[in-house]
């Protein structure tokens, strides 16, 4: 537990260095593969391309068991591909992601969706179904062709409609719910798989404010370990325990929200002025100022090589 | 949303079909009630005697029935192909021939009728069939070189339906008299005149092995609901499930449609009516599907054989001119449901 808290590079010496992080990731890497097989979920050097572009270089990400790591960056920068390549959904083009010390790729599909569940930004469908039926189809791993569900089934399905307080929203129809209430019949769906780990893609892109703080708050109170990509800095220094900050594909910083969201790092990530303020417990509080206009002059030098 | 249990509709689903199809059997010019249906089937079965004159015991054992058990079984499969497509490629357009299998089909039967392909070897429906085949073939192939995703599947299918149309008008037009062009409209507009045994026998093997297969894989359809990517996170093999459900599929509309022609509308429309009545859960939806379409072809084929009688209406041009106004009104009333 110690050892993977310990994980992240220190944020605010890499802002500037491209590699930075994932060179600081490697080195700390080998130190703990002795972590036995209760070490979960975990990217090591992945790498993915598409159409010859390389869209994640070399990313490793250990989050520690039952804590929240979110995944900041601009649009394009790899997140979702990140969460797509943890899930399983993706195959890395090179690096391994391992569940428990074993490669995903020699795992079952079956197997994985027993211990990771994902919710996705937007989950949207035409089939006329109640919430408890969503939340049900969270027990498909578990379950065989043919046989009726179990109890097991039923109580963990039970537990996962109490836990994000639908219980007495169970017979309604998904088509009449908000998208805040959808979110939030995803994480029960998501919670009846009885994962370990739970990735989620933006999941309060569409919600107004009270929902995305709602969904936050009900995220970091579960006892898995969650991956969260998120947009909203604030919110991510609100709730994550530990960030993983990509740019073009590549860790710029890890660590805790106090050490990663500096004014510094900001500026050349997202190329936008701010100011970081903290408050009594240290969380970072982030007011924006302005665009830099273009990256600032060391940026382009380090990170753009043209 | 309290819905009724699957084993009572089933059952009850069972007993209308048994009722329509010895009622179906009784309709024509021929008089005969529904105990000689029952007599006759019995005496075939081993059990005693007609007591029918053998022109009678003929009508009902060597004409009806097989036609309305043809009907019965094309009317379950299509619609249980139906329901699969509309739910593994995510659209509720898709039906049975969605994959370009009738077209292929047509194909394969124009060729054989009016070419004359095979010299006489080869039946309308074996060409039929191998038509079928080779457009579901085309359809993978294409549909695995562009990526493989549901959409492209689709795309294929369409791809192919107009390639075989095409071949198929060209064969017509360039090579058919009057006599063989209306022949074979008549069949390409679906029809269950002049079925035997033969026909019933394989198509019926068939959908059994295809609607086990498929409710073999309920729960796993159940879990493309939100897509793809969320069956995988579910833990569904997508593609293995895909090809093992597309493959499953293709076979079974292209022994109807060799059989029976491309009864249109059925597969359409008929997993919307069976959806309105017990949701998209497919352990239930499949079967209460494959009884909805049974039951309704059945009626739909004795109305063609009868409503102009002596002369024939293709079953396809009825399923369409009774389907529309019900799936109408069948949309109308989910959309105020809600």
């Amino acid at each position: 537990m110690t050892a993977a808290r310990a994980t992240g590079a220190r944020g605010g010496a890499h802002t500037h260095a491209g590699r930075g992080g994932a060179h600081a990731d490697a080195g700390r890497g080998a130190s703990h593969t002795d972590a036995g097989p209760a070490e979960g979920l975990r990217a090591r050097h992945v790498t993915r391309t598409a159409d010859g572009r390389v869209i994640l270089d070399g990313v490793t990400l250990s989050p520690a068991p039952g804590t929240t790591v979110g995944l900041l960056g601009p649009n394009g920068s790899g997140k979702s591909t990140l969460l797509r390549l943890l899930s399983g959904v993706l195959a890395p083009a090179s690096g391994v992601v391992t569940l428990d010390g074993r490669p995903l790729a020699a795992l079952g599909r079956r197997d994985i969706a027993r211990r990771v569940a994902v919710v996705e930004q937007q989950a949207d469908t035409q089939a006329e179904m109640s919430v408890l039926e969503v939340v049900r189809l969270g027990r498909t791993p578990h379950r065989r062709a043919w046989s009726p569900p179990s109890g097991a089934d039923e109580e963990a399905v039970r537990e996962a409609l109490a836990r994000t307080g639908l219980a007495d929203r169970a017979h309604q129809s998904w088509h009449t719910l908000s998208g805040g209430e959808r979110q939030r019949v995803q994480i029960a769906r998501a919670l009846a798989q009885e994962p370990r780990e739970l990735l989620l893609d933006e999941p309060t892109n569409h919600l107004d404010i009270q929902h995305q703080l709602d969904l936050l708050a009900l995220v970091a109170s579960l006892p898995v370990t969650s991956v969260v990509a998120l947009h909203d800095l604030n919110l991510a220094a609100m709730f994550c325990d530990r960030l993983l900050v990509l740019r073009e594909g590549r860790t710029v910083a890890c660590g805790t929200p106090g050490d990663v969201l500096t004014e510094d790092l900001i500026a050349g990530v997202y190329g936008v002025r701010a100011a970081v303020t903290r408050d009594a417990d240290g969380r970072p509080h982030v007011r924006f100022l302005g665009t830099l206009g273009r990256p600032a002059p060391q940026e382009s030098a380090d990170a753009r090589p043209e | 949303m309290t819905r009724p249990g699957v084993w009572p509709l089933c059952a009850a689903g069972a007993a209308l079909l048994v009722a329509s199809v010895a009622v179906a059997i009784t309709i024509g010019p021929a008089d005969i009630r529904v105990g000689d249906v029952w007599s006759v089937v019995a005496s075939h079965l081993g059990w005693g005697s007609s007591g029918l004159s053998p022109v009678r015991d003929g009508i009902v054992w060597e004409l009806r029935l097989p036609r309305t058990l043809l009907a019965a079984v094309c009317g379950a499969g299509l619609a249980v192909c139906g329901a699969v497509m509309q739910s593994l490629l995510r659209n509720p357009l898709a039906d049975p021939f969605v994959l370009g299998v009738s077209s292929g089909a047509s194909t394969g039967a124009v060729v054989v009728v009016v070419l004359g392909a095979g010299g006489g070897l080869v039946s309308v429906s074996a060409g039929a069939f191998l038509g079928a085949l080779l457009s579901f073939g085309l359809v993978l192939l294409l549909s695995h070189t562009l990526g493989g995703t549901t959409d492209q599947v689709v795309l294929s299918g369409v791809a192919a339906m107009q390639l075989f149309s095409a071949l198929t008008s060209f064969v017509v037009l360039t090579a058919a008299d009057a006599e063989t062009t209306r022949g074979v409209l008549f069949w390409l507009l679906g029809s269950l005149g002049g079925t035997g045994w033969t026909d019933v026998r394989i198509c019926l093997a068939v959908l059994a092995v295809a609607l086990a297969v498929c409710l073999a894989h309920a729960r796993t359809l159940d879990a493309f609901a939100f897509g793809q990517d969320a069956a995988a996170t579910l833990g569904v093999s997508v593609a293995r499930t895909r090809l093992v459900l597309l493959c499953a599929t293709a076979l079974l509309t292209a022994a109807l449609v060799s059989s029976a022609g491309a009864i249109g509308f059925v597969g359409l429309v008929l997993p919307h009516a069976a959806r309105a009545l017990v949701g998209s859960g497919h352990a239930r939806l499949l079967p209460v599907a494959a009884l909805a379409g049974a039951v309704f072809l059945v009626w739909v084929d004795t109305l063609a054989r009868t409503v102009l009688d002596p002369q024939e209406v293709p079953v396809g041009v009825v399923t369409s001119l009774i389907g529309v106004p019900v799936f109408v009104l069948v949309l109308y009333r989910t959309r105020r449901a809600r």
